[in-house]
C-alpha cells in the first residue's frame, strides 16, 4: 500500500451497538386470508404509517398449531404490502426452524420488557417508558419515549410522525397532513389534518386539540371521519379517547365523565 | 449579495406571474436594481407579460447549458432602467433546470443585482423546486377560494422542507402571504373566503390584497406590468406589496366593497 493510499484510507465499515425500535407484530395464529384481510384493515387506517416499514414477528402469543405457521405465505403478504420483516422473536425450538428455513433472522424474545399495549397496562399518560439497557439486537425499545415537539405548522402534504413517544405541535395541523404517534398527540392550535394517536395499538392514548377541525382521528386503529366528529365539540378544544372500543369526544372545559 | 424572492402558489392561474412582474418592476422603480427569472420552462409567459417578447434572443436554459453568457441572455426592461428579465425556453423540458445550473446562474446575478426574483411555474414539481430552492423570501400568491388555499399551505410546507435554507438548517424562508382578485363584494355575499379566513388558515404575515381588476387584465394584454398603472386600484395595492417587502408600515386597502356614489350607480349600473 502506498503512503497516498494510507493517507486516504479510511476502513470501509465499523461494527457499533445500537438500539432500534420496531413495530412487533404479534402473531395469534395464521391463516392466510383473515390475515392478510387484519393487515389490509390495518393499512387502509394509516397508510402512511405502514409504507415500508420493518416489523419484526413476535410469536410469544402464538396459539394456533406450528404445523399452520407458513413463513413463506407470510413474508409474501407482507412483502405484496410493503412491509419488511426483519426478524422472528419468541416460539418454540420447532416453530424457530420454520423461521430459520424461510431466511429470517431470530430474534432472542423480549416479551417481558415490551411497551404494555392493553389498556389495564399502560402507563398513565406522561409517564416514562421503562428503561432497561438493551442489547443492539434486541427489538424492543430501549430509551424512555420522549416527545416530539414541532413548533412549525403541519403543512398540506407534510406528515410527522413520533415513532416512540407523544406528538406535541404547537401549531395548526393543515387540512390534507397527517400526523401520528405512538403515544398521545397534542395539538395547540386548530387539528385540521388527520390525527392518528396510538399506532402501536395503545388504547390509552388520546388526541387533544384546541379546535377538532380534523379529517380523521384515529386511535390505536379505532378512527371516526371528519362527518361522525360533526356532532359534539366541533370547532372547540376536546379531547378524544377511546371507551370501550369507541371514540369519545369531550369539551376541555369540562371534566371527562 | 442579492435578495432572492420566489413568486409560488402551488395553484396555477393565480396571478403568479403578473405579480412577478409588477413586484420585480416595483422594486427596480425605487432604485434597487432587479432581475426578474421566468422558471416556467415550456410555458413561457412573462416575456408577454413585460412585453419584452420581441426581444428574446438567448433564454435562461442557453445560459445554464453555456450556450450563451448571462449578459447575452439578460433584457433591459425599456421602461425602468434597473430592471433586467431572464426569459423562460420555450422549447425545452423543465429538467433542463439543473440544480447545479440554477445557482451557478443566481451565484453570478448576486454579485451584481440586489433582488432576483423567481416567478415559479405551478405545481409542485420539478421546475416549482427548482424555483423555490434558493429563495430567501416567498411571496405566496392565494386567491380567495378553498382550493387555491390549500395548494399554497402545500407549497407552505414545500418551502419548509424543501429549500435550500431548510436543507442547510439556516433560518427559514420568509414567507409573505399575497392575496390576488379580491372581491369584496364576493366576499360579503359568502362567495369568497375573506382575508381574515386566508390568514387564519394558512398562518403567514399578509403582504397585501390585490382587488379583482379589470386592469389587470387589460394591463397584461398589453404588456405593462399592472404596478405602472399607478391610477388604478391594483396597481396601488401592489406599490403598497412593495413597499411592504422592503420594510415599510403601510395600511392595507382595497379590503372591503367601496359603496358607490349616487352618480356612479346612475352611469355604471
Amino acid at each position: 500500500m502506498t503512503d497516498a493510499l494510507q493517507a486516504n484510507d479510511r476502513p470501509a465499515f465499523q461494527l457499533k451497538g445500537t438500539t432500534v425500535s420496531l413495530t412487533a407484530l404479534e402473531l395469534a395464529y395464521f391463516d392466510e386470508d383473515s390475515f392478510e384481510a387484519a393487515l389490509r384493515e390495518k393499512i387502509r387506517q394509516a397508510p402512511g404509517f405502514f409504507r415500508d416499514i420493518p416489523i419484526i414477528i413476535s410469536l410469544d402469543h402464538y396459539e394456533g398449531p406450528t404445523a399452520e405457521l407458513d413463513f413463506f405465505k407470510l413474508l409474501g403478504i407482507c412483502r405484496r404490502h410493503s412491509i419488511h420483516v426483519v426478524g422472528v422473536r419468541g416460539g418454540d425450538d420447532d416453530q424457530r426452524r420454520l423461521a430459520r428455513h424461510a431466511a429470517i433472522a431470530i430474534l432472542p424474545s423480549g416479551g417481558r420488557q415490551d411497551r404494555p399495549t392493553s389498556p389495564e397496562a399502560a402507563p398513565e399518560a406522561g409517564a416514562p417508558a421503562e428503561t432497561t439497557p438493551e442489547h443492539a439486537t434486541e427489538s424492543a425499545p430501549a430509551t424512555p419515549a420522549a416527545a416530539r415537539i414541532v413548533s412549525q405548522p403541519v403543512r398540506s402534504g407534510q406528515q410527522v410522525y413520533a415513532p416512540e413517544g407523544d406528538l406535541i405541535i404547537l401549531a395548526p395541523v393543515q387540512a390534507g397532513a397527517e400526523v401520528l404517534a405512538a403515544g398521545n398527540i397534542h395539538v395547540y392550535g386548530p387539528l385540521r389534518g388527520r390525527a392518528l394517536a396510538g399506532v402501536h395499538g395503545q388504547e390509552s392514548a388520546r388526541v387533544f386539540c384546541q379546535s377538532l377541525e380534523a379529517e380523521l382521528v384515529s386511535i390505536a386503529g379505532h378512527y371516526k371521519i371528519s362527518e361522525d366528529l360533526q356532532e359534539r365539540g366541533w370547532k372547540a378544544p376536546v379531547q378524544i379517547q377511546l371507551r370501550d372500543d369507541l371514540l369519545v369526544v369531550t369539551p376541555l372545559d369540562r371534566s371527562p365523565g | 449579495m442579492a435578495r432572492i424572492i420566489v413568486v409560488t402558489s402551488g395553484k396555477g392561474g393565480v396571478g403568479k406571474t403578473t405579480t412577478s412582474a409588477s413586484i420585480s418592476t416595483g422594486l427596480a422603480k425605487r432604485g434597487h436594481k432587479t432581475v426578474v427569472i421566468d422558471f416556467d420552462v415550456g410555458l413561457r409567459n412573462l416575456d408577454l407579460i413585460m412585453n419584452c417578447e420581441r426581444r428574446v434572443v438567448y433564454d435562461f436554459v442557453n445560459v445554464i447549458q453555456g450556450d450563451a453568457s448571462l449578459n447575452q441572455a439578460l433584457i433591459r426592461d425599456k421602461r425602468v432602467d434597473t430592471l433586467y428579465i431572464l426569459p423562460a425556453s420555450q422549447t425545452r423540458e423543465k429538467e433542463a433546470l439543473t440544480k447545479e445550473g440554477v445557482e451557478k446562474v443566481i451565484n453570478e446575478l448576486s454579485e451584481t443585482f440586489d433582488y432576483i426574483v423567481c416567478d415559479s411555474p405551478a405545481g409542485i414539481e420539478h421546475g416549482a423546486l427548482m424555483a423555490l430552492y434558493y429563495a430567501d423570501e416567498a411571496v405566496v400568491v392565494t386567491n380567495p377560494e378553498v382550493s387555491s388555499v390549500r395548494d399554497s399551505d402545500r407549497i407552505l410546507g414545500i418551502l419548509q422542507s424543501k429549500s435550500r435554507r431548510a436543507e442547510m438548517g439556516q433560518d427559514p424562508v420568509k414567507e409573505h402571504l399575497l392575496l390576488t382578485r379580491y372581491n369584496p363584494d364576493r366576499v360579503e355575499k359568502g362567495e369568497m373566503l375573506s382575508v381574515a379566513d386566508v390568514e387564519e388558515i394558512l398562518a403567514i404575515p399578509l403582504l397585501g390584497v390585490i382587488p379583482e381588476s379589470q386592469v389587470v387584465l387589460n394591463a397584461s394584454n398589453q404588456g405593462t406590468p399592472v404596478i405602472l398603472e399607478d391610477q388604478s386600484d391594483a396597481g396601488q395595492a401592489y406599490d403598497d406589496a412593495v413597499a411592504r417587502l422592503l420594510g415599510e408600515e403601510r395600511e392595507h386597502r382595497f379590503m372591503s366593497s367601496q359603496k358607490k356614489g349616487f352618480f356612479a350607480r346612475m352611469f355604471k349600473g
